[in-house]
């Protein structure tokens, strides 16, 4: 293990300040001071030398009670960005108002990361693709630049939406599809101040830097997520994919909302998980649901939509027809729901 | 009783809770990694990130200049030290710091000592080496990779075996199905992690490392070591899971004991569960064609079985599991060839049931296929292919109750409730597939020495260079000796895993249980003798019963016509305090140097199919029941049965446990275990447990493990069938099966996962 120096700040402002001073203008991946907060990332990524920085700024004694709160009013639920997975997940009014995003948290790692990971470095963690996690293969998310060997190497893991021709690593998390789903704000406190980012803008599709993986300077820390919620947001669920029944990566998985009248769609709001290089909002199936009664065959025509656009590579070419499907049969059941 | 402590039935022990259970959930047992070593330096790997060329230039000087870096092992440094030899107790011939070859990917080239862990891994991490690269052949299909027939290539697999003439045969059957199965590459990832700590003091080495083959390792790394093995100890009391990884030596435990010397203290090498993938065996991937060919009637006629392996470049490492399957039934004919494929790999080595495994899977989903074929339900086809002599040599089975277990499993599964029709069973939304196969594993023991002492006051103590690697065969030896000796389990220590104790074999082919508990009876059946030959004597305290038959109980020795006399009284008599006795065990029809192998670290196995009278077994049949979601088809394993005959079940607890964990483990083989190789470059790349999935506890539900009773006083003294490898054999077929019942899609490529059936 690289030796690095561990900061313990015990406010935001601190915080900022210190990683202000330490900050080189680079990506928040590639740079020489990182926050840390659960660790259960991050702490990962240091052993096996992925992640290399020289400092630490641990998170965990700010002393600002936001931070660790889950508040409820008007309409919002403001997680602090301490806030750890399982707690969230626990909470009964979070499970009441929008069952999503507690299935999500649910669903999500192991009881015992999810007692350690915060929420708001859950939305951030960064992607378990095989050939990014170990340093001796060319990866142009970790070393800008040197290639990538999952191209056309072992993808069955891999994006089929929102790839480039420099990354095709998924983006794994589950707790951000809900989010994006329900369109979350973050907000956000670096040195030029705070500031609210939509979080449909927070994470970067790859592009050609796919090492720019937020819309975060490196001086930017989360210290709250705000959910809007109402009656129909209670009509949700988060119906997740893959290869074990516990403690795995989703192969697939869908965040669905639906407002509905009846049987039919008022507003749909549907995000993919396990398929795409960041968390994906599937507008287009969203639109092709409006207005429409929600059958087998709206459903289908709905997850065509979604994954219109989708590449797959040797080894993935099953997610196509299992994002379709999972996505399918969230709608349908949450349809069913009785709310 | 509980479900996990069944009660006995007919020749079974009772479930006595195992000896060490309560050491090893508080955290108290010691693992070799645990002990504490005073002054120890710690040494972490670099390993090559190439799987074929030289190493042209090995850059140390960075890690050299670390703070707190001692020294540095690499190419050239092991002057005086033999390379590895490939066998029982070698893992491998490739001696990866006797020259500059790169034979694998992660190949170790270089050592870093520290003072501390974390300035050993930082060395590691700042070691590079310039190599000449060369295009490794990856697999079976690899421009480059060799191909010869296995027989005769490792004194583990001397020849294919045939009988009849199956081309005549299957040519003329009626029903025949010709089909090629896989299985993919598996690593063991045992929680305990690999690692070595190497100590001297003066000429002596002492070695903590878990090992299941302590006495065969300590003449193996003298022999490397160019030292007397006298002054070579291998100590390794706890063992945090094996299933055969920790049987053979590799070449990591010299080159820590050449680093320890060179730094004068004490060096301890804890593996990473990355680096271990490449560092330690593994399981190959393998091939099968399998034709069968029957009568319209379901008996069959003619079965062929070729299996492709792959191992590597310098090593033969093959399983050959033809032995097995080719006795399965009462075939007819039978023609087998085993091929190896070499390519630039590591070497593979055993791993739980290492030839059962793949090819009783591909046996088992043929047999499926072929009972589809016929119209015939698969356990019915099953039965009228029950044989009552093996088919190769026309050897009697020295007893076989595989249609006993197969009624006690259908029964309690409810097979009888199974529609035959694919895909008409359904739950909601899901798919329900019922399917059934046969497990079987060949009963062997190996010689076995053990040092028995019973004192005055009833205080026993076992003594044996065996291994407790999770099976309980330290509870089993302590009862065993209870049961002999006439006192409470409680009074018993058993010490084991050093080799400084009484040899025993290596733990792997299931025979541990047979071999120690035959050598820790013989040195009891000894121990009573003194003591009966006393108690009896003018002087004894049961002076004048003449020849009664005498026995031990309560810590007496009593005759059978109800007189007793206290142990306490019959030492008295003798005047000592303590009776020791030194016993070696050797199976029927060892050969005159068994013994001598035993010292040499070579034991030798009988039984299985090595027999001159008869072929030793143990058999089994499991049922699955599975669930696939009719639209996103994730699988499930809602419950599992397994009937399983073994002979004497020496403890009804540990033996289910086994079994269970054998089951599991099946299910793990049918629908996730994978070691994924990046086919351009012979390299793994799912080195951790976050994608080389293993079944969780959410995975599993209900598993039923019904003992079926056996006596079979042919395998072995103690009359035990080892059982540790049987329960995962077959658990993928049946899986196999049970999802082409429910989906009419037959997967004969493992692992079988949404990727299939998705389509």
């Amino acid at each position: 293990m690289r030796p690095f120096v561990f900061e313990r700040p015990t406010n935001i402002s601190a915080a900022v300040a210190l990683v202000s001073s330490f900050a080189d203008g680079r990506a928040p991946t590639q740079a020489d001071v990182q926050f840390i907060a659960g660790g259960t990332n991050l702490a990962d990524y240091m052993k096996l030398g992925v992640a290399r920085p020289r400092r630490l700024v641990d998170l965990n004694d700010l002393s600002e009670p936001a931070l660790r709160q889950i508040r409820i009013s008007d309409g919002t639920i403001r997680f602090g960005a301490l806030v750890r997975m399982g707690e969230a997940a626990d909470r009964g009014d979070v499970k009441r108002h929008c069952p999503l995003l507690a299935e999500s948290l649910k669903f999500a790692a192991s009881a015992q990361i999810r007692n350690m990971a915060s929420l708001a470095g859950n939305v951030l963690q960064r992607t378990r693709c095989e050939y990014f996690r170990e340093t001796s293969w060319p990866c142009n998310k970790r070393v800008p630049g040197s290639g990538c060997a999952a191209m056309e190497g072992l993808n069955r893991q891999h994006a089929v939406l929102g790839t480039s021709d420099a990354c095709i690593a998924t983006y794994h998390g589950d707790f951000a599809q809900a989010l994006i789903a329900l369109d979350a704000v973050v907000d956000v406190e670096g040195r030029h101040g705070t500031r609210q980012i939509r979080f449909a803008k927070l994470h970067q599709l790859p592009g050609d830097t796919p090492d720019v993986e937020t819309d975060l300077a490196a001086d930017e820390v989360i210290t709250a997520i705000n959910v809007p919620f109402s009656e129909w947001s209670r009509r949700s669920r988060y119906l997740k994919i893959r290869d074990r029944e516990s403690y795995a990566f989703a192969l697939a998985s869908a965040a669905v909302a639906l407002d509905m009248d009846g049987d039919t769609v008022r507003q749909a709001r549907i995000a993919l998980g396990g398929v795409a290089t960041v968390p994906w909002r599937a507008r287009l199936a969203e639109e092709a649901l409006v207005g429409k009664r929600l059958d087998q065959s709206a459903a289908e025509t709905a997850a065509d939509a979604a994954f219109a656009e989708a590449k797959p590579r040797r080894h993935n070419e099953f997610k196509v027809p299992l994002g379709k499907r999972t996505l399918v049969r969230a709608l349908i059941e949450t349809r069913d729901m009785k709310v | 009783m509980n479900q996990a402590a069944p009660a006995p039935k007919e020749n079974m022990g009772n479930p006595i809770p195992r000896v060490d259970a309560g050491l090893k959930v508080t955290g108290q047992a010691g693992y070799p990694a645990d002990l504490a070593v005073a002054n120890v330096a710690y040494g972490v790997l670099a390993t090559s990130n190439i799987a074929k060329g030289r190493i042209s230039a090995l850059r140390l000087d960075k890690a050299r200049a670390m703070p707190g870096v001692l020294d540095i092992v690499s190419v050239g440094d092991m002057d005086g030290v033999d390379k590895p030899k490939f066998g029982n107790t070698g893992a491998s011939s490739i001696g990866p710091l006797h020259d500059r070859t790169i034979f694998h990917d992660g190949q170790i080239i270089a050592l870093v000592v520290a003072e501390t862990f974390e300035a050993a891994e930082e060395g590691a991490m700042q070691i590079s080496a310039d190599y000449t690269q060369e295009t490794p052949s990856a697999s079976f299909d690899s421009a480059g990779a060799e191909m010869e027939p296995a027989a005769g290539k490792s004194p583990l697999f001397k020849e294919d075996v045939n009988a009849g003439d199956f081309e005549a045969a299957y040519s003329t059957a009626a029903v025949k199905i010709d089909q090629t199965y896989s299985t993919p590459t598996q690593h063991h990832n045992p929680i305990e992690l690999f690692s070595t700590t190497a100590m001297w003091q003066g000429d002596k080495l002492t070695i903590y490392e878990p090992s299941q083959n302590v006495t065969g390792w300590k003449i193996e790394l003298a022999r490397q070591l160019n030292i007397d093995p006298v002054n070579v100890r291998i100590v390794s009391p706890y063992i945090g899971g094996a299933f055969g990884s920790k049987g053979p030596m590799t070449a990591r435990t010299a080159i820590v004991a050449v680093a320890a010397r060179r730094v004068r203290r004490p060096v301890r090498c804890v593996v990473s569960r990355m680096q271990a993938f490449n560092t330690q065996t593994y399981r190959a991937e393998t091939r099968h064609r399998i034709r069968i060919g029957a009568g319209k009637d379901g008996r069959i006629t003619a079965f062929a079985h070729e299996g492709w392996e792959v191992t590597s470049r310098p090593d033969p490492y093959v399983v050959g599991g033809t032995s097995a399957t080719g006795r399965m039934y009462d075939y007819g004919s039978v023609l087998t060839r085993v091929s190896l494929v070499h390519a630039d790999r590591n070497t593979p080595g055993y791993m739980r049931s290492p030839p059962e495994t793949p090819y009783v899977y591909a046996l088992e989903n043929a047999m499926d296929e072929m009972a589809v074929a016929l119209g015939m339900d698969p356990v019915q086809f099953r039965r009228i292919n029950e044989p009552q002599k093996e088919p190769i040599g026309g050897k009697p089975f020295s007893s076989r109750s595989l249609i006993n277990c197969y009624d006690q499993a259908a029964e309690a599964f409810g097979w009888s409730t199974r529609d035959p029709a694919v895909g008409s069973m359904r739950d909601g939304d899901w798919l329900v597939g019922m399917g059934c196969a046969t497990a079987i594993y060949p009963t062997a023991a190996a010689p076995c020495a053990a040092r028995v002492r019973l004192t005055a006051d009833g205080q026993v103590r076992v003594q044996c260079g065996s291994h407790e690697i999770g099976t309980g065969v330290r509870t089993v030896a302590a009862q065993m000796a209870a049961e002999r000796l006439g006192v409470d389990i409680d009074k018993v220590a058993v010490e084991m895993g050093d080799s400084a104790l009484p040899p025993a074999p290596v733990s792997g082919g299931s025979i541990s249980t047979a071999s120690v508990c035959s050598a820790v009876l013989k040195a009891c059946e000894a121990v009573r003798e003194k003591l009966f030959v006393a108690a009896a004597g003018n002087d004894g305290p049961l002076a004048g019963s003449g020849n009664a038959k005498l026995d031990m109980t309560n810590e007496k020795v009593v005759t059978e016509t109800g007189k007793s006399a206290k142990l306490a009284d019959v030492f008295k008599a003798m005047q000592i305090g303590a009776i020791e006795e030194y016993a070696e065990f050797a199976p029927n029809g060892s050969s005159p140097e068994a013994l001598k192998k035993l010292y040499a670290g070579q034991a030798e196995f009988h039984g299985g199919d090595q027999d001159k009278d008869s072929v030793k077994y143990a058999f089994g049949a499991e049922f699955v029941e599975v669930r696939i979601n009719s639209y996103t088809r994730e699988i499930r394993v809602p419950r599992m049965v397994g009937a399983f005959a073994a002979g004497r079940i020496m403890n009804t607890r540990t033996a289910r446990s086994q079994l269970m964990g054998g089951m599991i483990w099946g299910i793990g083989q049918a629908l996730h275990e994978a070691t994924e190789i990046d086919q351009r470059h012979a390299r793994y790349v799912n080195r951790d447990l976050q994608d080389y999935l293993v079944p969780v506890n959410a995975d599993i539900k209900a598993v039923d493990v019904i003992l079926v009773p056996e006596v079979d006083h042919e395998v072995n003294p103690a009359g035990v069938k080892g059982l540790g490898e049987l329960g995962n054999v077959g658990t993928a077929a049946a899986v196999a099966s049970a999802v082409y019942h429910a989906t009419g899609r037959r997967i004969r490529d493992l692992p079988i996962r949404i990727d299939d059936l998705i389509t």
